[in-house]
C-alpha cells in the first residue's frame, strides 16, 4: 500500500527537478518538454469528465478552439490582455460544456451516443469559425508577434515552458482537490455504474454536469496557451478531431481516471509523438503518427486496459483500485446484463 | 440520388467510426483497380466488397472479439483506434488531394421523360437498391441472417442457444465492411473523395441508421431519404461549405430526440 | 396518524403488459412488510415505482405524507427512501469500503465521516474483513450483504429489499435475517421482496401478496399462508425462485 505513496514522492521529486531544466537544455528539449506539459495539462482537464466521470468525450478540442479565438480575437480586436482573455475564454468553453452536457445528460445519452454528440458539437464549431469572416474564415486567424509578456508573448521561448508547467501543476492540483472530496468520489461511482449512484442519493445529472463545466472551463484556459504558442489559429486544427485525439490518448495511455494517468501518458505520448512526426514528416507521409497513435490505442484496448500508471504501480507490486476505464469485469453475465439500462430490468 | 447508398447503410444497422473509413477505403480501392488495371468502378466493385470484407473479418476475429466482454466504452476506443488506422494510412498511401475515378459512363446522359438523367448515377442508384434488397432478404429471410440479427439483438441470448456467436459476429461484420467498400467503389465515379471524407461518411450513416434503419427496408429507405433530401437542401440554401453543418446538426437532433424503437440499441 | 408510505392505486404497464395494477398498501414507522407473489408478478416493477426508477402511470405515493412520484430517485433518497437491486449491482472497481462510502455520503457530505459511517455499517454487516478489497472479488452472499450495506449507509427511514437472501444456503440466510431485525430494531421500517418463506414468515408481522401485478391477500404470516387464493397463484406458477 506504499508503493503508490513512493511513486508520488518520486513524481513530487521529478517535478521538483523540472523547474530547473531550461537552465540545462537544448531548445528542442525544452520545446518537447512544453509540449508534454500543455498535453499533460489538456489530458488532465479532460481526465475529469472523460476518466473520473466515465463520459467518453471526443470533441475536447472544440474547447481548446473557443478558448483559442477567444483570447486572440479579444487581445487583437478589443487589446484584452490574454491573461484576463483566458478566463473569459475558460468561461465560454464551460458554457458551451454546460450546453453539451445539459444536453448529454438530460436527454440520457450514454456511450457511443454521448461521443458522436461532442464529436458533433466540435464539428459544428469547427464549421461556424470556418465559415464566419471575421475571425479568418477558413484561412485561419494570426496573431501579430510583440513579444510583450502583456501579450502573453515571450522572446525567450522558457517562459513557455514554466506556463505550461503550471497549467499542467494547477489542473493537477485541481484534479487532486476534487478526488479526495465528495464530488470526486461521485464522479467515480459514476464511472462503475450510474443507476446504483442514483439511488443511493447521487444527483448524478449534476455531477456529471459539473464535471462537464470544470473540465471544459480548463480546457478553455489552455485555448489561450495554444494560441499564443503557436501564433496562428486554423479551425481546421484547433477545432479537428485530431487534436481531439491528442487530448483523449494521453489519459487512456497513462490510466484514465488516475491523478497522474495523463501526465504519464504525456511523457509517454508527446516524445512519440515528436519523433514520429518528424520521422514520417521526412518520408513525407503525413498522418503517419495518427497511424501510431490508432495503433497504439487499439494496443492499449487490448492489453493494458487500465493505463500504463495503474500498470507501473501493480508492477511495483503495489495495489491499485479504481482507475482507468473499466477492464474486463469479472462479475457474473447476469450480474452484468442488468448495466445497460437506467432502470430495473425484469427478474 | 444517393439514396441508394444510404439504404445500405440503413438495411446494416450497425454502424461505427470505422465505417466511413472503410468506405473511403472502397473509393481508393476503386482508383487504384480502375487507373493501375483499368477497371470500370461498375466491376471493380466486386472486388472492393471481397477485399474489405475480408478487413472487416480480420478486424473482427483479431481485435473486437477479444474484448467482446469488455464495457461498452473499450470497444468504441477500439474502433476510433482502428478509423485511426483506416483513415491516416489512406492519407500516408494516397496523400490528401482529391481523387476521382473515370468510369467509362462518365458524362452520359439518358432522357427520362422531362428529366435528364446522369447515366453513372442511374446505375450505382440501381446497382444500390438491387444490394440492399439482397441484403434485406439475406438478413431476414435466410437462416445465417435470422442468426445475425439475433446475435445483433442478444448476444448472450444467442450463445445460450448454441450458436457460435464469434463466427455470426465475424460474418457480420465483414459483410458490413463489404457494404461500405461498394458503396465506395459505386459513388467514386461522381463523388470526389479524400481521406478526410470518412467522417462525414460515417455521420451520414449514423444519422440514417438512427433515425429510420430499425431493419427493415422501409426504415432504411425512409432514413435515407429524409437525411440526404435534408442535406441537399442545406446545400441548396445555404452555402456549399455548410452541407456538413446541416449534417452535424440532424445528428445532434436525431441523438436528442432518438426514435423510439432504437432507444438503447447497441450501437458500435 | 398517517402511515411512514402509502401507497395508493399504484399502476404501471410495459406496453401491453400491466405489470402492477391498482395496487395499495401502507407501511408504517418501524414496520417489516413482505411483498411475496410469484415470479413476474411485479414486485420488482413496485420498488422500481416506489424508489422513482420508473414513473407509475397513476396512483400515488406519500412518504411521511409528502408525494413521491415524479422526483428523481436520488431525491427520493434523499428523503429517506433506499433500495437494493435484486440483481446486485456493486461499484465492481471499487473497494468494498468506498462502495458503502458512497451512500454515506448522502448524509455526510464530508469524506471522513462519511467513511467512519461506513466502516460501521460495514462492522454491522460483518464485511469490515473485506474492507480494502475491490467489490468485484466478493462472493454472492457478500455482495449481498455490500448492497444491503450501501443502502442503509444512506440511512433511510424506510428500506426496500429486493430477494436479498435469494441463493444464500442455509447459514447465510440466517446472518441476514439476524442483520435485518437488527436494523429494523434501530427503527427502520422495511419492505422485504423474498422468496424464502421461512425468512418471509419469522421477519414479518404482514404480508402483502400480489400476481399478476394485483393484490391478492394481505394479512399476518399465518392467515396469508392459509388463504385459497394465495395458495392457488403459487401452485399455478411452480416455477418460483
Ligand atoms: N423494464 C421493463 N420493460 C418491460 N417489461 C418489464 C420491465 N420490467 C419488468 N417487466 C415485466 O413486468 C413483469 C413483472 O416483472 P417484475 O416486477 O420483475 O416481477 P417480480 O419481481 O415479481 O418477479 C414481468 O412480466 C416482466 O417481464
Ligand atoms: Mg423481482
Amino acid at each position: 500500500m506504499t508503493l503508490p505513496r513512493v511513486l508520488l514522492a518520486a513524481a513530487l521529486a521529478v517535478l521538483l527537478v523540472l523547474p530547473a531544466l531550461p537552465s540545462l537544455f537544448g531548445s528542442y528539449a525544452v520545446t518537447v518538454f512544453t509540449l508534454i506539459f500543455f498535453y499533460g495539462f489538456l489530458g488532465q482537464a479532460w481526465n475529469i469528465i472523460g476518466g473520473y466521470a466515465g463520459q467518453l468525450s471526443a470533441g475536447h478540442a472544440a474547447f481548446v478552439g473557443v478558448g483559442a479565438y477567444a483570447a486572440a480575437v479579444l487581445s487583437q480586436d478589443a487589446g484584452l490582455t490574454p491573461w484576463i482573455g483566458m478566463l473569459v475564454g475558460g468561461l465560454l468553453s464551460a458554457a458551451l460544456g454546460a450546453v453539451i452536457g445539459y444536453l448529454g445528460f438530460r436527454f440520457g445519452l450514454r456511450g457511443f451516443y454521448f461521443v458522436l454528440l461532442t464529436v458533433a458539437f466540435a464539428e459544428l464549431c469547427r464549421l461556424v469559425a470556418s465559415n464566419v469572416d471575421a475571425i479568418g474564415g477558413a484561412l485561419g486567424y494570426y496573431i501579430t508577434f510583440t513579444g510583450n509578456p502583456r501579450h502573453f508573448q515571450f522572446q525567450d521561448s522558457r517562459a513557455y515552458y514554466y506556463i505550461a508547467l503550471g497549467f499542467m501543476l494547477l489542473a493537477t492540483g485541481v484534479v487532486a482537490l476534487i478526488e479526495r472530496r465528495r464530488f470526486g468520489m461521485y464522479l467515480t461511482a459514476i464511472r462503475e455504474d450510474e443507476s446504483a449512484c442514483e439511488a443511493l442519493g447521487v444527483d448524478t445529472f449534476r455531477v456529471k454536469l459539473l464535471a462537464m463545466v470544470v473540465s471544459s472551463f480548463l480546457t478553455g484556459m489552455g485555448g489561450t496557451f495554444y494560441a499564443f504558442y503557436l501564433f496562428s489559429l486554423q479551425p481546421s486544427t484547433v477545432f479537428g478531431i485530431p487534436l481531439s485525439v491528442e487530448i483523449v490518448i494521453r489519459p487512456i495511455v497513462g490510466g484514465a481516471g488516475t491523478l497522474l494517468g495523463p501526465i504519464v501518458g504525456s511523457f509517454i505520448l508527446s516524445p512519440l509523438a515528436e519523433l514520429s512526426r518528424a520521422y514520417f514528416a521526412k518520408g513525407g507521409w503525413i498522418g503517419g503518427h495518427l497511424v501510431v497513435y490508432g495503433l497504439l490505442l487499439i494496443l492499449v484496448v487490448l492489453f493494458l486496459p487500465q493505463g500504463a500508471y495503474p500498470w507501473l504501480v501493480k508492477l511495483g507490486g503495489g495495489r491499485f483500485l479504481g482507475g482507468g476505464l473499466r477492464p474486463p469485469s469479472d462479475t457474473s453475465p447476469q450480474d452484468g446484463a442488468g448495466k445497460a439500462g437506467a432502470r430495473s430490468g425484469p427478474s | 440520388m444517393a439514396v441508394g447508398l444510404t439504404l445500405i447503410f440503413g438495411v446494416m444497422r450497425v454502424v461505427n467510426f470505422a465505417h466511413g473509413d472503410m468506405m473511403v477505403w472502397g473509393m481508393y480501392l476503386a482508383w487504384v483497380l480502375s487507373t493501375r488495371f483499368g477497371l470500370d468502378p461498375y466491376f471493380g466493385f466486386v472486388i472492393c466488397a471481397g477485399v474489405l470484407f475480408l478487413v472487416g473479418v480480420a478486424v473482427q476475429r483479431g481485435l473486437v472479439d477479444r474484448i467482446l466482454d469488455a464495457p461498452h466504452e473499450m470497444q468504441i476506443l477500439l474502433m476510433l483506434g482502428v478509423a485511426l488506422v483506416l483513415e491516416n494510412s489512406a492519407l500516408m498511401v494516397f496523400g490528401p488531394e482529391p481523387r476521382r475515378v473515370r468510369g467509362v459512363l462518365r458524362l452520359s446522359t439518358i432522357d427520362v421523360g422531362p428529366f435528364i438523367v446522369d447515366l453513372a448515377r442511374l446505375v450505382t442508384f440501381v446497382v444500390a437498391v438491387v444490394l440492399s434488397v439482397l441484403l434485406w432478404a439475406f438478413l431476414f429471410k435466410s437462416d445465417l441472417g435470422r442468426t445475425i440479427r439475433a446475435a445483433a439483438d442478444n448476444g448472450y441470448g444467442a450463445l445460450v442457444i448454441g450458436t457460435n456467436v464469434r463466427r455470426v459476429y465475424a460474418v457480420a461484420f465483414g459483410i458490413g465492411a463489404a457494404c461500405v467498400g461498394a458503396a465506395g467503389a459505386l459513388v467514386a465515379p461522381f463523388l470526389p473523395f479524400s481521406p478526410s471524407a470518412g467522417l462525414p461518411a460515417s455521420v451520414t450513416s449514423f444519422n440514417i441508421v438512427i433515425i429510420g434503419g430499425m431493419g427493415s427496408l422501409p426504415g432504411a429507405f425512409f432514413g435515407g431519404l429524409l437525411v440526404s433530401v435534408a442535406e441537399s437542401l442545406g446545400a441548396v440554401f445555404l452555402r456549399p461549405s455548410l452541407k456538413e453543418v446541416v449534417s452535424f446538426s440532424l445528428l445532434i437532433v436525431i441523438l436528442l430526440f432518438r426514435p423510439a424503437g432504437l432507444f438503447g440499441k447497441r450501437l458500435s | 396518524m398517517s402511515a411512514l408510505l402509502e401507497v395508493r392505486s399504484l399502476s404501471k404497464s410495459f406496453g401491453g403488459l400491466q405489470a402492477v395494477k391498482d395496487l395499495s398498501f401502507d407501511v408504517s414507522e418501524g414496520e417489516i412488510v413482505a411483498l411475496i407473489g410469484p415470479n413476474g408478478a411485479g414486485k420488482t416493477t413496485v420498488f422500481a415505482l416506489l424508489s422513482g426508477f420508473l414513473e407509475p402511470d397513476a396512483g400515488e405515493i406519500a412518504l411521511r405524507g409528502r408525494s413521491i412520484v415524479g422526483l428523481k430517485p436520488h431525491a427520493i433518497c434523499a428523503l429517506g427512501l433506499a433500495r437494493t437491486f435484486q440483481i446486485v449491482r456493486p461499484f465492481p472497481h471499487l473497494s468494498v469500503l468506498r462502495n458503502v462510502m458512497v451512500g454515506a455520503l448522502a448524509r455526510h457530505p464530508e469524506p471522513r465521516e462519511a467513511a467512519a459511517r461506513a466502516e460501521a455499517v460495514l462492522v454491522e454487516v460483518g464485511l469490515e474483513a473485506r474492507r480494502a478489497q475491490a467489490a468485484s472479488g466478493l462472493t454472492l452472499a457478500e455482495r449481498k450483504r455490500l448492497e444491503l450495506a450501501r443502502a442503509l449507509a444512506t440511512e433511510p427511514a424506510v428500506l426496500l429489499l429486493d430477494e436479498v437472501m435469494a441463493g444464500l444456503n442455509a447459514a447465510e440466510t440466517e446472518r441476514i435475517v439476524e442483520l435485518v431485525l437488527g436494523i429494523n430494531r434501530r427503527g427502520v421500517a422495511i419492505v422485504l421482496i423474498e422468496h424464502v418463506m421461512r425468512a418471509v414468515m419469522s421477519l414479518s408481522r404482514r404480508i402483502v401478496v400480489i400476481n399478476y401485478g394485483e393484490r391478492i391477500a394481505e394479512g399476518v404470516p399465518d392467515a396469508v399462508a392459509n388463504d385459497p387464493r394465495v395458495i392457488e397463484a403459487y401452485l399455478g406458477d411452480t416455477a418460483e425462485g
